[in-house]
């Protein structure tokens, strides 16, 4: 057990990190992870209010879908990444467990006074992640199989109401279930009893979302790193690029317009020595040029993996860079985010 | 083969003359978990008692392995940088780290036997 945004949570289960990452990656694997927040925001036009503090688009988020955004500071640092799904009646986000004090302050000091901020304390949150878990979860809410990627639907599972959704965290298929909380200990077993699904803690959380070149709030990126630099530009769409209205979008605007000094990247150490949180980076001639943000074994790539931030010059595909590990110096390469490729659910394509 | 004596920080001697082998306890691999990686001193440097010795990878953290006894390396185990996870099969035997020429075996006396750790790891929990 470890202590994790105030609470005390498994890193991991009896089978231990590594093969609880690899049956996530093969079958499926249940995560509690009740610790994020979960917020309603309710009340006149929440997306067009809340449009004025992240840099999503959420004017043009359809009813039944979610979307990856962040708030932002007027330096255009990162407050905290969240996803806000459009309930249909009001919007629902679910915001880091380490943040999510600060976040709702933070909102309801800033939306203006026709929106609600309600904190859903009452709620827990599990995770269903794998490739199995779409045959899993449609014995319990049948139809759940063929929801998108991304977006939420509501069921009932057990007799109790439960918000799903297709979405995660390891770049695997998968859901997300907000649960009453009186209702989540008897769903998760209900689920685990399941023979495909295996528990899984922290740990293995931390590694598939690596491997996924997923960013951890606090490590990969904080008030201090632009969506830019942390390569999140894609989640910017072209009408907010353009028309900005969010906290430090003018320093957004200018950094995709006239590029950024440093930026997010995958690295792949040579050899077998991990380079951990907190490694420098420098190049052939011992000149700093960056630090690894988060790093360690990556079970499914079978070998050490990291993300860290690189001066720009260096964030190329193939490049090498020279790995500080406890003062011996380690080669290593820029390579693609994510480190492996994810496979989260296409539905097929439909031609009419 | 001659016994086994531990450290409190979970490391194994085993004396052949003025040779000692090093190793981890069944106790510290298990609380380590998986291991992925180890690096090894090199041949040649002096370790000093309760000095840093080696550094254990496991998939959750970097842990370090500190020296139980003083002396100079002369042997490190080659099969580890191939297959680390040895450490877990069989952390007293075919996993140990390094072999160490040391100057005084009296460094040993104030380890524990097998018995005396058992009681050791059973008063910790």
């Amino acid at each position: 057990m470890v202590e994790f945004a105030g609470y005390w949570m498994p890193l991991q289960y009896p089978t231990g990190i590594l093969r609880e990452h690899l049956h996530t990656r093969s079958a499926a694997s249940l995560f509690d992870v009740s610790h994020m927040g979960q917020i309603a925001l309710r009340g006149d036009d929440p997306a067009r209010a809340l449009e004025t503090l992240v840099a999503g688009d959420l004017i043009g988020l359809a009813p039944g879908r979610m979307r990856y955004t962040f708030l932002t500071n007027t330096e255009g640092g990162i407050l905290d990444d969240l996803i806000v799904t459009n309930v249909g009646d009001y919007l629902f986000l679910v915001v880091n467990g380490s943040r999510k004090s600060a976040d709702v302050e933070y909102l309801r000091q800033n939306l203006p006074a026709g929106i609600e901020v309600e904190v859903l304390a009452e709620r827990g949150l599990i995770a269903l992640q794998g490739p199995k878990a779409a045959s899993v979860i449609s014995k319990f809410a049948p139809g759940a199989e063929s929801m998108q990627f991304m977006t939420a639907q509501p069921f009932e599972i057990d007799g109790s109401p439960v918000a799903l959704t297709r979405s995660g965290y390891t770049g695997e298929d998968g859901y997300e279930i907000s649960i009453p909380s009186a209702n989540v200990e008897s769903i998760t077993e209900c689920i685990l009893a399941e023979k495909e699904v295996e528990p899984a803690g922290l740990g293995a959380r931390d590694s598939l979302r690596l491997e996924a070149g997923l960013c951890l709030y606090g490590q990969d990126i904080d008030e201090t790193t632009t969506p830019v630099e942390a390569a999140l530009t894609w989640s910017i769409s072209k009408r907010r690029r353009i028309e900005g209205g969010f906290p430090g979008a003018q320093v957004v605007q200018r950094q995709i317009a006239e590029g950024v000094d440093r930026m997010r990247v995958g690295i792949v150490p040579d050899g077998k020595a991990p380079a951990r949180k907190g490694t420098h980076i420098t190049n052939e001639k011992g000149k700093s040029i960056g630090i690894v943000t988060s790093g360690g074994y990556g079970p499914s790539f079978g070998g050490p993996v990291a993300m860290g931030y690189v001066d720009a010059r260096y964030a190329l595909k193939g490049k090498y860079l020279t790995l500080m590990v406890r003062g011996r110096p380690h080669p290593g390469r820029v390579v693609d985010i994510p480190l492996l490729p994810n496979r989260y659910y296409r539905a097929e394509e439909q031609t009419i | 083969m001659s016994t086994l004596k531990y450290s409190e920080e979970h490391e194994w001697v085993r004396l052949d003359g003025d040779i000692a082998t090093i190793g981890i306890s069944q106790f510290a691999q298990e609380q380590l978990g998986d291991v992925v990686f180890i690096e090894l001193p090199d041949v040649g440097k002096t370790l000093e008692q309760n000095g840093d010795a080696a550094v254990v990878e496991s998939v959750k953290a970097a842990s370090e392995v500190y020296a139980p006894v003083s002396g100079d390396v002369i042997e490190v185990n080659g099969q580890l940088e191939d297959d680390p996870e040895l450490v877990n099969r069989d952390p007293t035997g075919d996993g140990w780290f390094i072999k160490v020429k040391i100057s005084d075996t009296s460094q040993l006396d104030a380890m524990m036997d097998e018995t005396a750790y058992q009681d050791f790891l059973a008063g910790k929990t």
